[in-house]
């Protein structure tokens, strides 16, 4: 691994960034559909009513239990098996997606049960329904708790879309791979570059919710957490 | 003289919370020392055993100098006991596994001499049948009872007390005085940081009342108490009665 | 729609389950090894040891940063083009172990600074080294406050070994991907892999939890005590 070959790498960086780009937008696909039904599961949790408490139970244990890896091949080779072609991208937003779903609910769910039973009471005594105390009060104190795990998900899920790999998707680590097969000495240096915009997007990312979190600071919000 | 402490000096930061404190201690001498709150009493207590180290100022320990380059600080210890003002207790082991560590792990003993010697220890302070029970199962003054077991188990030649009754709630105070009381009647070289005044008045053979880092006055307890050479002594015993409501 | 599964898959289902398990175990051995090093230093290396902190920071921070694909790759794609050649079971456990000890050093860490101040110095008080007042007094601690996040870990790792597939452990995924190959039931196989991991997950589970209430200690990580 000398000198030349780092210079040399550098001249595939704008195709690993290509590739890199390929992770982000997936991993927007998949934190957006993670968001959707973690919130929904999560409300289900806490305000749901019996039957359907358990069922979000036993989904966020199915989806927790299953290596990623192995959820993206299922998602992909599973709507073939019944005749449905889907592209290997949307598998792979489809299947991260449902995995981040049960950890986005967890966070969620601990956010919800930690604000105290007083605002509940107070927004039903308003006159509010029950949905619509979750909505417009509990809701959104919990979407701010959860900044913090939200930030420990997004770091996880962000080196999981590299897993898509697995099906075919062409993101970083497949044209790393393509660099390698063309010229071998690359390889390590390939991955190296790899590493280091892995590095880069997460404490960028992380950067950037911690600058949320004080941006959306409430005072006396999680003094008494 | 078994301690001897010359001219120690601590500073944290921009505050200097020692400025030059010298006293000595003879065997089986109990002095207890006073003084309001934030005028460095424990960390001058802290210091005799280095788990604070000094700036400047020298300590003895008989004809060793603690403060001495090439000293092998864990040997010193082991010489001095030191009871916390809370209590300290190794959270995951029993009372009797409290008292035993330092037996077996410092002192080299055999799990069977250190049994015996624990067991001996926590009898001594009313305790032998908690001898199983976790800290967090004991009451604070229980607690603190076995942290002075665990100081005692070690033979030290003297103890050094760091307000130990301070955490404590009222009614438990009683109890920990009393073994600290025995403790000093059987001869046992102690220096006591408290604002226990009835037992200062008690069992010290000198008072030494400290403030802002230095000494302002030392001298036998009713000396000290009915005749304060220096005001601020009188001033703070004055303070202090009408806090705790005179003599207790 | 029609789905098709055979038994005869499962004599090699179980080996390659057999592999998960050993891989898991494995790596979360020696990363508990490497880890509580790490955290060791990063806790207490200060003054001359600095340095060592240092490296144990920047090493926790490389490995959690990057995918552990990246590191599976990089142990069996590229280190032969500097004349480093693993066998894929080699390459696939070192990048697990490596991974993992990141990891569990963050947990450590995070035990050993919830034991209390005090601990340490009650210990030295009594005459213990440095190190001794660690082993027999902080670490014993730590090691029970760290019990429920290596649990998580232990699971995390458990699927995180499946991505040794991809350079050709013939672990529970890779036996799936060779019968799905032969057999072109690939939906199938993995469904039946998937059952297996649901029960491997399940039975560690309640391991976990057993050992965790036999280690409990009175008074010691009970939430709500000082």
């Amino acid at each position: 691994m000398s000198l030349t070959h780092w210079l040399r790498v550098w001249s595939y960086f704008p195709v690993l960034l290509q590739g890199l780009c390929v992770n982000l937008s997936l991993l927007g696909g998949l934190l957006g559909v993670g968001f959707l039904l973690g919130v929904i599961l999560a409300i289900l949790e806490v305000y749901g009513p019996r039957p359907l408490r358990i069922l979000a139970f036993g989904y966020s244990w199915v989806f927790r239990s299953i290596p990623e890896i192995l959820l993206l091949l299922l998602m992909w080779f599973g709507p073939a098996r019944f005749g449905l072609e889907i592209s290997p991208f949307l598998a792979a937003v489809i299947a991260l997606g449902l995995r981040s779903s049960a950890y986005q609910a967890e966070i969620f769910r601990g956010a919800l049960q930690s604000i105290p039973v007083g605002q509940m009471l107070a927004a039903r005594a308003l006159g509010l329904s029950r949905p619509g105390a979750v909505i417009y009060v509990l809701l959104p104190q919990a979407l701010r708790l959860s900044l913090a795990g939200w930030g420990n998900e997004f770091a996880v899920v962000l080196k999981d879309t590299t897993l898509a790999y697995a099906i075919g998707v062409v993101e970083v680590m497949r044209q790393a791979r393509y660099i390698g097969s063309r010229e071998f000495p690359l390889i390590l240096p390939a991955y190296l570059v790899v590493a280091l915009l892995f590095l880069a997007a997460t404490y960028a990312g992380l950067f950037a919710i911690g600058y949320a979190e004080k941006k959306l600071r409430i005072p006396g919000l999680e003094a008494r957490r | 003289m078994l301690l001897r402490v010359e001219e120690l000096h601590k500073r944290y930061g921009k505050e200097e919370v020692l400025k030059g404190v010298s006293f000595s201690l003879d065997k089986g001498e109990t002095k207890v020392i006073i003084g309001p709150s934030g005028t460095g009493k424990s960390t001058l207590l802290r210091c005799i055993n280095r788990l604070t180290e000094p700036d400047r100022g020298r300590i003895w320990l008989e004809d060793v100098e603690i403060t001495g380059p090439r000293v092998n600080i864990n040997r010193i210890r082991a010489q001095i006991g030191f009871v916390f003002q809370d209590f300290n207790l190794f959270t995951h082991l029993t009372a009797l596994d409290n008292v035993r560590l330092g037996l077996i792990k410092v002192k080299g003993l055999s799990k069977k001499e250190a049994t015996e010697r624990a067991m001996a220890e926590l009898a001594r302070v009313g305790l032998a049948d908690k001898a199983r029970a976790y800290p967090a199962e004991l009451s604070g003054g229980q607690q603190q009872r076995v942290s002075i077991a665990r100081a005692l188990a070690m033979d030290p030649k003297l103890i050094l007390f760091d307000e130990p009754t301070s955490a404590l709630d009222p009614e438990l105070i009683g109890e920990v005085l009393a073994v600290m009381e025995e403790l000093a009647q059987s001869g046992m070289t102690m220096l006591v940081v408290t604002h226990e005044m009835g037992f200062a008045r008690s069992m010290a053979d000198e008072i030494i009342f400290m403030e802002k880092g230095v000494i302002v006055e030392q001298g036998p307890p009713e000396q000290l108490f009915r005749t304060p050479k220096h005001p601020r002594t009188a001033e703070f015993l004055r303070r202090i009665s009408d806090l705790y409501g005179g003599d207790q | 729609m029609n789905l098709a599964f055979s038994w005869d898959w499962l004599p090699r289902l179980l080996q390659g389950l057999g592999l998960t398990v050993e891989l898991t175990a494995l790596s979360m051995a020696m990363g508990a090894f490497l880890g509580l090093v790490l955290a060791v230093l990063r806790v207490y290396a200060h003054g001359l040891l600095y340095p060592l902190y240092l490296l144990a920071s920047g090493y926790v921070h490389l490995f959690r940063g990057t995918p552990l694909l990246v590191q599976v790759m990089t142990f069996y794609f590229a280190l032969p083009s500097v004349g480093v050649r693993l066998s894929p079971f080699v390459a696939g456990l070192s990048a697990l172990t490596l991974n993992t000890a990141a990891y569990q050093a963050e947990y450590f860490r995070g035990a050993i600074q919830s034991v209390r101040a005090g601990q340490m110095q009650a210990a030295l008080a009594l005459g213990f080294s440095r190190l001794q007042a660690i082993r027999y007094v902080v670490l014993p601690q730590a090691l029970r406050l760290v019990i429920p996040p290596w649990s998580n870990e232990l699971i995390y790792m458990v699927k995180g070994s499946a991505v040794v597939y991809l350079i050709g452990v013939l672990e529970l995924m890779g036996q799936a991907k060779n019968i799905a190959a032969r057999t072109f039931r690939n939906f199938e196989v993995y469904l039946v892999v998937a059952m297996f991991y649901l029960a491997l997950i399940f039975v560690l589970t309640l391991a976990l939890r057993w050992v965790e209430r036999r280690t409990r200690v009175p008074g010691l990580g009970v939430p709500g005590r000082a």
